[in-house]
């Protein structure tokens, strides 16, 4: 892409201590990603994958080597978690808003309804955590990393609790939503589908210490619909993307 | 009448249940103690409970010592629980401050408090401080453990959200920290609510001039033991409503954690 990046990684290293030397989690890590690309991580797990999402949102400081984000020093962080993470004692609507509560914006309560239109929850503004399905938790849990017109967006398997049909209906909301708000993504799975689902790039991490094994351009048109898995082009990306993680 | 209003009506009437049940016992007591042939300084009937309670009400000497013992009470538990949380949340925070604290921890668990509140009121003297003092310090154990799991039991991951949205240490603690500890929390208070009264008599018993302890100190002096169930049923009724609205606080805080329908 021809654009300034908006997130420079390089030579990323995390080691965590232990007993003997310290575990190295990521190893030599370096990669760009240009404003409102949507970048997929796949990995075998323990390959440091949510370690890198950590150290991108700024939750962890890097053992060596650097983040940079491009003009924003302190860029707005968006974060989607495995499970949704939703406060129990907040409504659906009260969730939505924390993002905003922090920051203090006038106008939290109506962003939020506009928000819970656009993940097509309305109607449940007042419900409690408790009585939603796990995809329409996670619908809330993007919607509360969106409220704040985040930089950059981190998403960690945001998917992998939900069920094969939900986990697709998802692939395709989030892929709409990603292009109604041109938000940049950096999203971690470890589903070759999904990743060529959604993403302009894939990065493969290798196994412990996870180092870039691979960066593919995915090159497939949008918007991507579900017959788009038996083209022989997704069939080659999916083949390339599988030797990577054998 | 149709089978399913019958259960309906069976269950409109089971609030009424209880208050029968009490009132058969109230009637039970009276029998027994009329025809037991037990001196009314052994057992009183309720009847002499009753008028021993109208006349120390009628004095107002009963509404004085209840009056006593609920500032003990209320004193002691906002003291304990005051000085159980902020320690507590300090516990939780660091491990270098649990060990250091933990034998005194230990050690103030295992010592009675009714052997050491002679000490108090030796030292803090026969008023109304020595006894707050012991229901402080009887509340403060329950309520310090509570708050130290309860801090410790909020999901590393809601950190992380609060650390990717750049949450102040105040933010985090308000907004985090506090409503995820709270359903632990309160349970400690409610320990901590019912033991402050046994604190607040224990002090009385030992040393004091006023109070519903020092009632019952009097009424046994004076074989008035009609007097001595007049002062227990005051403090059962204040240990009750302080339950009670600890319990009725504790629902409407946790309003969300109900299991009551689903979608
Ligand atoms: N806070 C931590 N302390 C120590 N080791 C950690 C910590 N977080 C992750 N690790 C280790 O780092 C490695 C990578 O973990 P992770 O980033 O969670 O992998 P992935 O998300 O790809 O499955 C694992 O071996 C894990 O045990
Ligand atoms: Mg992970």
């Amino acid at each position: 892409m021809s654009s300034n990046p908006i997130l420079t990684v390089s030579n990323l290293t995390v080691t965590f201590p232990d007993n003997n030397g310290g575990l190295r989690a990521l190893d030599e890590v370096s990669f760009e990603v240009c404003p409102q690309e949507f970048i997929c991580v796949l990995g075998p797990s323990g390959s440091g994958k949510t370690t890198l999402l950590r150290v991108l949102a700024g939750l962890l400081p890097p053992t060596m080597g650097e983040v940079n984000f491009g003009d924003h020093q302190q860029p707005r962080i968006g974060m989607v978690f495995q499970q949704s993470n939703l406060m129990p004692w907040r409504t659906v609507l009260e969730n939505i808003r924390l993002p905003l509560e922090l920051t203090g914006a006038a106008d939290a309560e109506s962003r939020a309804r506009e928000l819970i239109d656009l993940v097509g929850l309305t109607g449940f503004e007042n419900n409690w955590p408790r009585d939603l399905s796990g995809g329409m938790a996670q619908r809330v849990a993007i919607a509360r990393a969106l409220i704040h017109d985040p930089d950059l967006l981190l998403l960690d398997e945001p998917f992998g609790a939900l069920d094969a049909l939900t986990r697709e209906r998802m692939w395709m909301e989030l892929s709409r939503i990603w292009q109604a708000r041109q938000k940049t993504v950096v999203m971690v799975t470890h589903s070759i589908n999904e990743s060529l689902f959604l993403a302009d790039r894939v990065l493969v991490l290798s196994a412990r210490p996870g180092h870039v094994k691979l960066d593919l351009e995915v090159d497939l048109p949008r918007p991507r619909v579900d017959d788009i898995r038996y083209t022989p082009p997704f069939g080659q990306l999916a083949r390339k993307l599988k030797a990577a993680i054998e | 009448m149709t089978k399913p209003s019958l259960t309906k009506h069976i269950r409109s009437l089971r609030p009424w249940l209880g208050l029968a049940s009490l009132l058969a016992g109230f009637l039970l007591w009276q029998f027994a103690a009329q025809t037991g042939g037990l001196p009314s300084f052994i057992l009183p009937t309720p009847v002499d409970v009753w008028s021993r309670f109208v006349r120390a009400a009628a004095d107002r000497s009963l509404f004085l010592h209840m009056g006593v013992t609920l500032t003990e009470i209320l004193s002691g538990l906002l003291a304990g629980v005051a000085a159980a949380t902020c320690l507590g949340y300090l516990v939780a925070k660091s491990r270098l401050l649990e060990n250091l604290l933990a034998p005194y921890l230990v050690a103030s668990q295992a010592v009675p408090l009714v052997a050491i509140a002679p000490l108090l009121v030796i030292w803090f003297g026969p008023g109304m401080f020595s006894k707050i003092l012991i229901c402080a310090l009887i509340v403060f154990f329950p309520v310090l453990v509570n708050t130290v799991v309860g801090v410790r039991a909020v999901p590393p991951a809601l950190y992380d959200l609060m650390g990717s949205l750049r949450a102040t240490r105040t933010q985090i603690l308000l907004k985090l920290e506090v409503p995820a500890a709270l359903p632990i929390f309160l349970g400690g208070l409610r320990i901590g609510a019912t033991l402050s009264v046994i604190g607040a008599v224990v002090g009385e018993f030992v040393g004091a001039d006023r109070g519903l302890g020092f009632l019952i100190n009097v009424g046994r002096g004076q074989y008035d033991t009609s007097l001595v169930f007049v002062a227990i049923f005051a403090l059962v009724v204040m240990a009750l409503v302080l339950y009670g609205m600890v319990a009725w606080f504790e629902k409407r805080l946790l309003i969300w954690q109900e299991t009551s329908h689903t979608l």
